[in-house]
């Protein structure tokens, strides 16, 4: 048979790719790259799981965005500049890879922000957080010396959507610290306008109804213009990471938020891996017991697809998709390893019925497969289903359970029937 | 061995066990998490065995700092505390007091659901558990329309979702037995365990339907109890295997996975153990009886 040699081939390399995915990159004194077939694809990033704030720690926000006052037209646009300004603040502070989505809910619209790696929540909380709008203002009484408060001014028309970016830097000519910003690609002529006519006068920068400095405006502003104030360094960098943070363009509000230490996250993922280890152990010793032969072949068979799925969730993380490793996600593997294991008890007790009855080995084989094929089907379709509604209707923990569940019930059928088929062929004589 | 001799047996085991389970949802309800009720759950680790002075100190700090409480639990060394929906600065003003009095702790998770978040999370978890039987009952009615008769596609589908309704049954009601007297919490997780208990349950369902209808169409003159009784027979090694496998590697989860999926854990046991005995004792025999009623009727 011509076939089932080709197939047996495939398998192999499958399982060779699939292992070299899974291997992690080794930097020490022995530089192992078992990713180096893939470096044309991927770059030179390490390939790594993504791992869930369960089992890393951090800290995970959602913020719902308060659209009153904002034209239906101008909402989604509004949210996305939202979501623009909070990614650039936690750049701003050097968190890596945070994940912030936007998310629209019966008319509700959302921001969800999960930052790995800080569990110090205020921190997380101000760095995205319920900081209203910048503004800035002009004063009733244009002298520097008069007093500064959100009721002595009255707004420009300018707000922190208006500009792009701010930045501390020197000045040129005095060496002294400012503020470097740039407008708005939108917002140039609106800007040009507004300072033109306060050349001279103090505009004050307003976050939150809280006025915290007026500088002079020397010029008109069109694309980008520095603020110079006798700053200390650190003055002009708070007020530039003021300037980045208060360009919201809508105010926000915490609905949920949730913290995880890095410990309690660490101990998950050991404990869960640790089961899951066992779990299969178990599994093989029950199999090899019940089967004997044939449970040793679908251990094996197990195990390729327990490499398989591995590194689907590992090649998964350089695609959009990405798939997040939660605590709940890993329960839904090893529940998956469980279900890949029915698949092949369904096979082997149809297999020993018809043996009963006499067959010859081969036709034994063939008519378990055959014969078992539409109770597999049937009941995988079944929780195929079931992983589709949780994945519309969850969110979070159960989105991750439902596309790990459902990746893994199309990965077990595809270990049992092929697989596992093809490895009998050549055992089962 | 007569399965279907012994139907009204079965059935009255599986009454046995729901009726209490019924009485409790009904009197006690279900202890609702945060996730569905909404407020903020506070986490504290401390590094030794948590003692009655830290527990005490914990109940005064909340009444002097005026926080709701709803509920506080110890393990070894964590003290987990249900409160009202706190925002960042009320916990942080919690934490610093607390830290005044203890020296020793570090709060380990904060987490606050604001009620908008948990209507919802309640809403769309019912929604998914009645979506997702309907959507079973239809793909078994379309899986199984040819079937030979006596038997009708539709018949299959509404004794799978009694099997099914059977489970979620066990299942919620054991949650509301054990939210009472131990104070377990149902959470999303919880959610997740039911839809994927759903799913096992028609799975194992599905497996004995499958061999009845391979027996109908190859062993024509035979009765249908006889034909369901064998098909029974003949897939329970099967069921019980596969259960047997799926339990002990839960097992294994429930010792060494770790506090935090614990109950979700129990739930899946109970209800992949509750879905083998309903696909073997109930779903089968509820064919047989609506055929043998239906039979009388024409």
């Amino acid at each position: 048979m011509k076939k089932p040699r080709f197939l047996l081939w495939f398998i192999i390399a499958l399982t060779l790719f699939s292992i070299l995915i899974d291997l992690p990159r080794v930097n020490n004194k022995f530089r192992i790259d078992p990713q180096f077939f893939l470096r044309f694809l991927i770059g030179s990033k390490d390939l790594s799981f993504r791992k869930g704030l369960d089992l890393e720690g951090g800290t995970s926000i959602t913020l719902r965005a308060n659209m009153d006052g904002i034209s239906k037209d101008q909402q989604t646009t509004a949210l996305e500049s939202a979501k623009t300004v909070i990614e650039r603040r936690i750049n701003l502070f050097g968190v890596s890879e945070p994940v912030i989505q936007t998310a629209t809910v019966n008319n509700d619209y959302r921001i969800i922000v999960e930052i790995p790696g800080v569990t110090d929540v205020n921190q997380a909380i101000n760095l995205v957080g319920t900081t209203a709008k910048l503004e800035f203002r002009e004063l009733y009484i244009a002298s520097p010396s008069a007093l500064l408060t959100y009721e002595t001014t009255k707004p420009t028309g300018l707000t922190g959507a208006d500009l792009a970016n701010a930045e501390a830097s020197f000045d040129q000519n005095t060496g002294q610290p400012v503020v470097q910003f740039s407008v708005n690609n939108n917002s140039q002529n609106k800007f040009f306008e507004v300072t033109k006519k306060l050349v001279g006068k103090p505009m004050a920068i307003c976050l939150d109804k809280q006025c915290f400095s007026a500088p002079t405006v020397q010029q008109a502003i069109r694309d980008t213009g520095q603020i110079t104030g006798g700053f200390t360094t650190e003055q002009a960098k708070e007020l530039a990471t003021q300037l980045n943070a208060g360009a919201l363009p809508v105010p926000l509000s915490v609905l949920e938020q949730n913290t995880i230490g890095a410990t309690l996250g660490s101990s998950s993922l050991q404990k869960s891996l640790f089961a899951g280890i066992l779990g299969f152990i178990i599994i093989v010793i029950f199999m090899s017991v019940l089967y004997g032969r044939l449970g040793m072949v679908a251990s094996l068979a197990l195990a390729i697809y327990a490499l398989l799925v591995l590194a689907i969730f590992k090649l998964s993380t350089i695609t959009p998709y990405g798939i997040t490793l939660t605590l709940s996600g890993i329960a839904g593997f090893i529940l998956s390893i469980g279900m890949a294991v029915d698949a092949n008890i369904l096979i082997f007790e149809r297999m020993k019925e018809e043996q009963r009855q006499g067959k010859r080995k081969e036709v034994v084989l063939e008519l378990g497969f055959l014969r078992a094929w539409t109770s597999i089907r049937d009941s995988n379709v079944a929780t195929l289903i079931t992983c589709f509604i949780l994945y519309q209707f969850g969110t979070g923990i159960v989105r991750g359970f439902a596309l790990v569940l459902a990746i893994g019930v199309l990965v077990s059928m595809f270990s049992a029937i092929v697989v596992t088929r093809t490895l009998l062929r050549m055992v089962y004589k | 061995m007569d399965i279907i001799g012994k139907k009204y047996l079965y059935f009255i085991i599986s009454l046995v066990i729901i009726i209490p389970c019924i009485i409790s949802l009904l009197l006690f309800g279900l202890n609702l998490s945060i996730d569905f009720t909404g407020g903020s759950r506070l986490t504290l680790l401390f590094p030794n065995k948590v003692s009655e002075h830290s527990v005490r100190t914990v109940r005064e700090t909340l009444n002097v700092k005026k926080i709701k409480m709803s509920s506080l639990e110890k393990s070894t060394n964590r003290i987990f505390i249900r409160t009202e929906t706190l925002d960042q600065n009320k916990n942080s003003e919690f934490i610093n007091a607390l830290h005044k009095k203890l020296k020793d702790f570090k709060q380990e998770q904060f987490e606050t659901i604001g009620p908008t978040i948990g209507k919802e999370t309640t809403e769309n978890a019912i929604k998914a558990v009645i979506l997702a039987s309907i959507l079973i009952v239809l793909y078994i009615t379309l899986s199984f329309r040819k079937v030979p008769k006596p038997a009708s596609s539709f018949r299959f589908g509404v004794c799978a979702i009694v099997a099914l309704i059977h489970d979620i049954l066990v299942v919620v009601g054991v949650f509301s037995i054990l939210g009472h007297f131990f104070g377990v919490e149902v959470n999303s997780l919880f959610v997740t365990a039911l839809l994927t208990v759903i799913g096992f349950s028609v799975h194992d369902t599905i497996v004995v339907f499958d061999r009845i209808r391979e027996n109908l169409r190859r062993l024509p003159g035979i009765s249908f109890d006889k034909i369901v009784n064998e098909s029974i027979l003949q897939t329970l090694d099967r069921s019980l295997n596969t259960s047997l496998t799926v339990v002990l590697v839960l097992f294994s989860l429930l010792l060494f996975g770790g506090e935090s999926i614990r109950w979700f854990v129990v739930a899946l046991l109970i209800g992949i153990i509750s879905g083998t005995y309903s696909s073997i004792f109930n779903a089968s025999p509820l064919l047989v009886v609506w055929h043998e009623k239906s039979n009388i009727a024409s």
